[in-house]
C-alpha cells in the first residue's frame, strides 16, 4: 500500500509524458532537488508518525482546552474578547496547551526531518553521483533546507487551521480578524522555530558520517535545552541571589540577568514570543517596576504592540536559524566528496 | 583524433604531509580508452575526484576540453559523465525514476528525460527492469543503470572509478563490451580506473600504470611490458605433434642467431632470445620434419607486468 501511496505522488510530481502531451518546460534544478526532499519526506514513514503524534497531542490540548475555557473565562478578564485565543493556551492542568505542545514537540519534528539528510545521501553513495551531475553544491543544501522547510510550514498550517476550524465549530463563535492573525503569527513563529532544530540537524548530517549520532547530538542538546539548562539557570540564580538587603536596583539587575541567561536557548525564546503573541494582555516581559505600571489600564495590547513587544524574540530566533545555517553551509561546500 | 580531451600537467594533492598524487601529467586524445591502473591506494580515486572538481588540487592544471574543473565546474560537469566507485541509486526509486531524476537535474524537460531514459535503459538491457526500485537490483545491474545515469547527459567524456568491482565474469563481459561499443559509435572518451587488470587490458586503447601517486608507465599493453623491463627475452612457445626424424630439434633451435636458451619438455617447447624470432623458429621446425601444432610469441599480461613490476619495485 505504501509503494502505490509512494507511486502516486511521485506521478503527481513528475507526470509521465505523453506523446501528444505539449512538451513542458524543463525545471530550474534547485526545484527539481525540492520536489524530491519534499516527495521523500511525505512519503516516508516517518514523517506519517510524526504526523500521528502532531496530530494526537493537538486533539488531545484541544479537547483539554474547549474543558478549560468556561473555567478560563473570568468577569473582568482583560482578555475576555480574546475567547478565541483561549484555545490555543487554555488548559486544566492536567495536558499542557496547544503552544506549549508544540513548543515541546516541534524541536523533534524539525530535527526528524533534518538529522540524516547529507549523510544518509553520502552513505548511500548518491551524494557524490547527484553532485556530479550540472549543479551548483549549494543547490542540494538549499534544497534540502527549503524541502524541509515547505514540508513542516504546510503541516503547522494544516494543524492550526484544523484546530481554528474545531474551535469554531465547538465554541460557535467566530475569530475576530486579530485573534486569526494572531494566530498565524504564531504558527509563523513555530515554523520559524523549527526552522532553527531543523538547521541544527542538517548542521550535524553534515558533520556526523552516521546519522545515529546526527541524530543523538541532536536530541541531546534538545534535552539539554529543555529540561537541564532550565535548571543551570536556577543553580546560578540561587548562588547569585542579592541579600534582603540589596538596592531596589540590584534586585531589578540580577532578575534582568537571570532573564537573559535563560534567553540564550532559543526555547525560551519561542516561549516568550508566543505567550506574548497568544495572551495578548502581556505587556512586557521584564520586569516592570511600579512606576511603569502605575496608570496603565488593564487592556489588551493591540497586535502591532504585542508584536513590538516580541521583535528582540524574533529577531534573537531568526539570528540564531541562519547562524546554523551558515555553519552547516560552510561545512558542506568544504566537504570532500568521495564515494562512501 | 588528435585533439586532446583531458590534459593534466603537475597534479598534486597532499592531505597534510601525505603525498596522494605527485606531479602527475596525463594526456588522453578523444576517442580513446584509457586505463588508469594500479592497487589500492594509489591515488586513482582522488585523481578522478579533482578532475571532476570534487576534490581540489593542491597543484597543477586540470583541463578537460580546455575547461579548467577547479575554477568552472559547472563546464566540466555539463560534459563529463562520472560513475563513482560503488555508485548509490535512491533505493525506494525505480531504474527509470532515478534516471529522470538525473535528467532534471540535468536541466531536461520531464518528458525529454523520461525519453531518454528509456532508450538508455534499452541499451543497457534493463528495459524489463525498469520500474523495478533500484534496492532490488542485483550488483550488475546497478552498474549498468550507473552506466545509463553516466550517458544521460549525453556527455563527450565518461569517467568510471572501478567500474568493474564486484562483477561476475559474464556480466563483466558485457559490461566492457556495452563500454567499447558506446566510445566507438560515439566517439566518447573514456577513462576508467581499475585494480583489475586482465579486464582492462581487453578493452583500453592505453593504460597507465599508477603507483603511491605517480604514473610509473604509459602506454598500450605491448609497449608497456618493453618499457617497463628493456633486458627482459623474447620467449617464443612452441608445441610439435611429433619429434623430428633427426631428433634435436632443441639445438637446431639453439642455432638461430639470438636464442639465448632452449628448454623443452616432451612436445613443449620454449624458447627465449634477445630479438623477435618467431618467424626463424617457425621455419626451423618445419625443415626439421616435425609438425607444427602452435606457436605463439609471449607477451606479457598486464597481470605479469604488474607483478613483476612490484617485485622490482619492492
Amino acid at each position: 500500500m505504501m509503494t502505490n501511496y509512494k507511486a502516486g505522488l511521485t506521478r503527481f510530481f513528475t507526470p509521465r509524458g505523453g506523446m501528444h502531451e505539449t512538451e513542458q518546460k524543463a525545471v530550474h534544478p534547485f526545484w527539481v532537488i525540492v520536489e524530491k526532499e519534499v516527495v521523500d519526506h511525505v512519503s516516508s514513514w516517518r514523517f506519517g508518525i510524526l504526523i500521528g503524534l502532531m496530530g494526537l497531542t493537538c486533539a488531545a490540548s484541544l479537547y483539554i482546552a474547549l474543558e478549560g475555557i468556561p473555567n478560563a473565562l473570568k468577569p473582568n478578564d482583560p482578555e475576555g474578547s480574546f475567547i478565541f485565543l483561549k484555545l490555543f493556551t487554555a488548559s486544566d492542568g492536567s495536558l499542557p496547551p496547544f503552544h506549549v505542545f508544540i513548543g515541546f514537540l516541534g524541536p523533534l519534528l524539525g530535527i526528524s526531518l533534518g538529522f540524516d539528510s547529507v549523510n544518509s545521501e553520502q552513505n548511500k553513495g548518491t551524494l557524490s553521483r547527484i553532485l556530479s551531475q550540472p549543479i551548483h553544491r549549494d543547490y542540494l543544501i538549499n534544497a534540502k533546507f527549503t524541502g524541509s522547510l515547505i514540508v513542516i510550514a504546510s503541516l503547522l498550517m494544516a494543524l492550526g487551521l484544523l484546530v481554528t476550524g474545531l474551535g469554531i465549530l465547538k465554541l460557535g463563535i467566530l475569530p475576530t480578524p486579530e485573534e486569526f492573525l494572531r494566530i498565524l503569527f504564531f504558527m509563523l513563529l513555530a515554523t520559524l522555530y523549527i526552522a532553527f532544530w531543523l538547521n541544527l540537524s542538517i548542521l550535524f548530517s553534515v558533520r556526523f558520517r552516521q546519522a545515529a549520532t546526527s541524530a543523538l547530538c541532536c536530541i541531546a542538546i534538545w534535552l539539554f535545552v529543555t529540561v537541564f539548562y532550565g535548571m543551570l539557570v536556577n543553580l546560578v540564580a540561587k548562588s547569585l541571589a542579592p541579600s534582603g538587603m540589596a538596592s531596589p536596583q540590584q534586585v531589578i539587575g540580577y532578575q534582568q540577568f537571570v532573564q537573559n541567561l535563560s534567553r540564550l536557548v532559543p526555547s525560551q525564546l519561542f516561549s516568550d514570543a508566543t505567550t506574548t503573541i497568544l495572551m495578548p494582555s502581556v505587556r512586557s516581559l521584564g520586569p516592570l517596576s511600579m512606576e511603569q505600571v502605575y496608570g496603565a489600564i488593564p487592556s489588551p495590547l493591540p497586535l502591532m504592540q504585542s508584536l513590538l513587544v516580541v521583535w528582540p524574540q524574533l529577531t534573537g530566533l531568526i539570528a540564531a536559524t541562519v547562524v546554523c545555517f551558515a555553519l552547516s553551509y560552510e561545512a558542506f561546500m568544504r566537504k570532500e566528496i568521495r564515494s562512501r | 583524433m588528435g585533439q586532446d580531451v583531458i590534459n593534466v600537467k603537475g597534479l598534486t594533492k597532499r592531505y597534510g604531509q601525505q603525498v596522494i598524487v605527485d606531479k602527475l601529467d596525463l594526456t588522453i586524445p578523444k576517442g580513446e580508452i584509457y586505463g588508469l591502473l594500479g592497487p589500492n591506494g594509489a591515488g586513482k580515486s582522488t585523481t578522478i575526484l579533482m578532475m571532476m572538481g570534487l576534490v581540489e588540487p593542491t597543484a597543477g592544471s586540470i583541463s578537460i576540453h580546455g575547461v579548467d574543473p577547479v575554477s568552472r565546474p559547472m563546464e566540466v560537469k555539463k560534459r563529463v559523465g562520472y560513475l563513482p566507485e560503488d555508485v548509490g541509486f535512491y533505493d525506494d526509486r525505480s531504474g527509470l525514476e532515478n534516471l529522470v531524476y538525473t535528467g532534471r537535474l540535468n536541466r531536461l524537460s520531464v518528458q525529454e528525460a523520461n525519453r531518454r531514459a528509456l532508450a538508455l535503459l534499452e541499451r543497457v538491457g534493463l528495459k524489463a527492469d525498469r520500474a523495478k526500485a533500484v534496492g532490488n537490483y542485483s550488483r550488475g545491474m546497478r552498474q549498468r543503470l550507473g552506466l545509463a545515469d553516466v550517458l544521460l547527459k549525453q556527455p563527450e567524456v565518461i569517467i568510471l572509478d572501478e567500474p568493474t568491482l564486484g562483477l561476475d565474469p559474464e556480466g563483466l563481459r558485457k559490461f566492457l563490451e556495452l563500454i567499447v561499443e558506446l566510445s566507438r559509435e560515439e566517439g566518447l572518451t573514456v577513462l576508467l580506473s581499475s585494480h583489475h587488470l586482465q579486464q582492462v587490458q581487453q578493452v583500453c586503447d592505453r593504460v597507465g600504470l599508477f603507483v603511491a601517486g605517480k604514473l610509473m608507465a604509459e602506454g598500450d599493453i605491448a609497449n608497456l611490458s618493453g618499457k617497463l623491463f628493456p633486458d627482459d627475452p623474447v620467449v617464443v612457445e612452441v608445441v610439435v605433434d611429433r619429434r623430428p626424424p633427426g631428433g634435436a630439434l632443441s639445438e637446431l633451435l639453439q642455432a638461430i642467431e639470438g636464442v639465448i636458451t632452449v628448454t623443452q619438455e616432451e612436445e613443449n617447447l620454449r624458447i627465449e632470445a634477445d630479438r623477435d624470432i618467431a618467424s626463424e623458429v617457425a621455419q626451423v621446425v618445419v625443415n626439421s620434419g616435425a609438425g607444427l601444432c602452435y606457436l605463439k610469441r609471449k607477451d606479457y599480461g598486464l597481470d605479469e607486468i604488474y607483478h613483476r613490476f612490484f617485485k622490482n619495485a619492492g
